[in-house]
């Protein structure tokens, strides 16, 4: 099996719950299946865009790839809506361990012969961001994170980047992979031919094995997830007037001032 | 127990988050040699009280930030015991890189570590926190200012070595910030407008309360998705920043659960809203039920008289 093209952009995403759902412990555990919404990790979101603007200014395709639970494959479906060519779902059997999901993510990249990998800085439910840098080593590709915006620039890519003292255009030459921050792009929203031919398009499911990759035990355990601590109830004042009182609480109570 | 801690540097210095990474190390038992990238900020690492070792570590290859070859070149100086960076765009990235070249595991954005290695963390954007544990060797980073710092008065040596590696990203161009102004990450008071602000332009009242206390001013989702001029550089919340600022103080911001996820740990939050059912006051220490057309005025004033006194 192969997935490959001539030029092939791929795309790592990820499925999280979507940033309006509350999220509520039960028992030492998130309660998964108390999450109202799934949706694309929101910085994945501004790759797959980022993605579908270079296709539409120099052609190829787009791989998605994502590493997850069957829910996933309704993400991968989203993507096509947009515009997705290709879409891999690795069946993880609930690989959760920065290391393994990178190994396996490397792996289906090399398959697909791609040479430029887009994905956000960080998954919007782990907050790690250790993926796209790892999976960079693991390609031997260049790294360049904090991205909002790219383009081709002959045979290789010009993106803009958050630096420490502002932004960065930097030039980079294949192999390469971005994470992408939220930028000023708007993102677009499927059509409605979009979403039907989505709804036809194949999901190739492939497991760890068909990959080549052995995932042994993590070395990160989880003991236990519990929600932030509960503040005591503030105190709440009527109208403007009550401002000189909350300055002075700032001051005397609180101490910030 | 080895400790390698990559130095956090600005320009011509070493972050302050670096002192904060050797409190660690040493709370966690462990001996900290910090290596310097590009050498900045050597002589300031060895002042740091506990401090092993330090070693600048100079190249070309650290005049461009590739995180890829900065990890190639920092890697072989690091001991097999636990690496410690910054939770900072670039401390991430090499950490992570780092990470993968060993083949270790690494954990992102500690709040909390214990020895043994237990790792605290906020998941979801702090919708909820976690517990790890993970042994060494395996790679950390710490969220800045959530770690006692460890004081001055050190006095450990300082070697140099020359390392190169090839180094993949170009700058074309550097383009300065807009503004001089403070960043929400690096403030430790924010002022933050939504979109009960009315306007972009009424940021300016935001502006002047922050130029009294010295505050960075933030922006909650709704706002920089509604008004091109308010940059997501400013967001707090999920998709934007998490800050924990000793005073937050949320003006014309309702509360969504985006936002409350990325400013819920700083350590007082004052909230301005007109809606006395708005979610914010349900994480302020102090609320006050008003428009900030009446209240940003009077702070202001409030606060230029407490600090000329």
């Amino acid at each position: 099996m192969t997935f490959a093209c001539l030029v092939t952009i791929a795309v790592l995403l990820k499925q999280v719950p979507d940033t309006t759902a509350k999220i509520s412990v039960s028992g030492g555990r998130v309660d998964e299946a108390a999450v109202s919404k799934w949706s694309m990790s929101p910085y994945d979101e501004y790759a797959l865009e980022a993605a579908l603007q270079l296709k539409e200014a120099g052609g190829g395709d787009i791989i998605v790839i994502t590493c997850g639970p069957a829910r996933a494959s309704k993400m991968l479906t989203d993507a096509a809506a947009v515009g997705a060519d290709t879409l891999i779902h690795i069946q993880d059997n609930g690989v959760t361990d920065s290391t393994h999901v990178q190994s396996l993510l490397a792996a289906a990249v090399k398959k697909s012969g791609s040479d430029v990998v887009l994905c956000g800085k960080q998954a919007a439910d782990t907050n790690g961001g250790s993926t796209g840098p790892g999976v960079s080593h693991l390609i031997g590709a260049a790294c360049v994170g904090m991205v909002s915006e790219v383009s081709a620039e002959g045979d290789g890519f010009v993106a803009l980047r958050a630096s420490p003292t502002g932004d960065e255009r930097v030039a980079v030459s294949r192999p390469c992979l971005f994470t992408f921050d939220k930028g000023a792009t708007e993102l677009r929203r499927p059509n409605v031919r979009g979403i039907m031919m989505a709804k036809k398009k194949q999901i190739e499911t492939v497991t760890p094995e068909d990959l080549g990759v052995k995932i042994g035990n993590s070395a990160v355990s989880l003991q236990s997830h519990f929600p932030p601590p509960v503040k005591p109830p503030g105190q709440k004042f009527e109208g403007a007037d009550s401002v000189p009182t909350v300055v002075a609480k700032l001051r005397d109570e609180a101490n910030v001032i | 127990m080895d400790v390698t801690i990559i130095a956090e540097t600005t320009a011509d210095d070493l972050h302050p988050v670096t002192s904060q990474l050797v409190g660690a190390a040493i709370a966690i038992g462990g001996t900290p040699t910090v290596l310097c990238p590009g050498g900045t900020g050597a002589t300031t690492a060895a002042s740091i009280s506990g401090v092993a070792r330090v070693i600048a570590v100079e190249g070309d290859c650290f005049d461009t930030f590739d995180s890829g070859a900065w990890a190639a070149a920092l890697n072989p100086l690091a001991s097999d015991g636990v690496i410690l960076a910054a939770s900072a765009p670039s401390g991430r990235e090499v950490a992570a890189q780092i990470a993968a070249m060993r083949g270790i595991p690494i954990v992102q954005d500690a709040t909390g570590l214990e020895a043994g290695i237990t790792v605290t963390r906020g998941i979801y954007s702090g919708k909820a926190i976690e517990t790890v544990t993970v042994s060494a060797p395996c790679a950390l980073t710490l969220r800045p200012n959530a770690f006692e710092a460890a004081g001055d008065g050190g006095n450990a040596d300082v070697s140099t070595v020359s390392r190169s590696s090839d180094v993949g990203v170009a700058v074309r161009e550097a383009i300065a910030k807009a503004s001089e102004r403070l960043d929400v990450a690096e403030a430790d008071i924010i002022i933050s407008g939504g979109r009960g602000m009315g306007d972009p332009a009424n940021f300016a009242h935001l502006y002047e309360v922050a130029d009294v206390i010295g505050a960075a001013v933030g922006a909650s989702r709704a706002a920089v998705d509604t008004w091109d001029e308010i940059p997501h550089s400013m967001q707090v919340g999920q998709t934007g920043k998490t800050v924990n600022p000793s005073l937050y103080i949320a003006v014309g911001i309702s509360g969504a659960i985006q936002h409350l996820a990325g400013m819920r740990s700083s350590k007082f939050i004052v909230a301005i809203n007109k809606d006395p059912d708005a979610p914010i006051f349900g994480v302020a220490d102090y609320g006050i039920v008003s428009t900030w057309e009446g209240a940003l005025p009077v702070l202001k004033d409030e606060l230029s008289s407490l600090l000329s006194n």
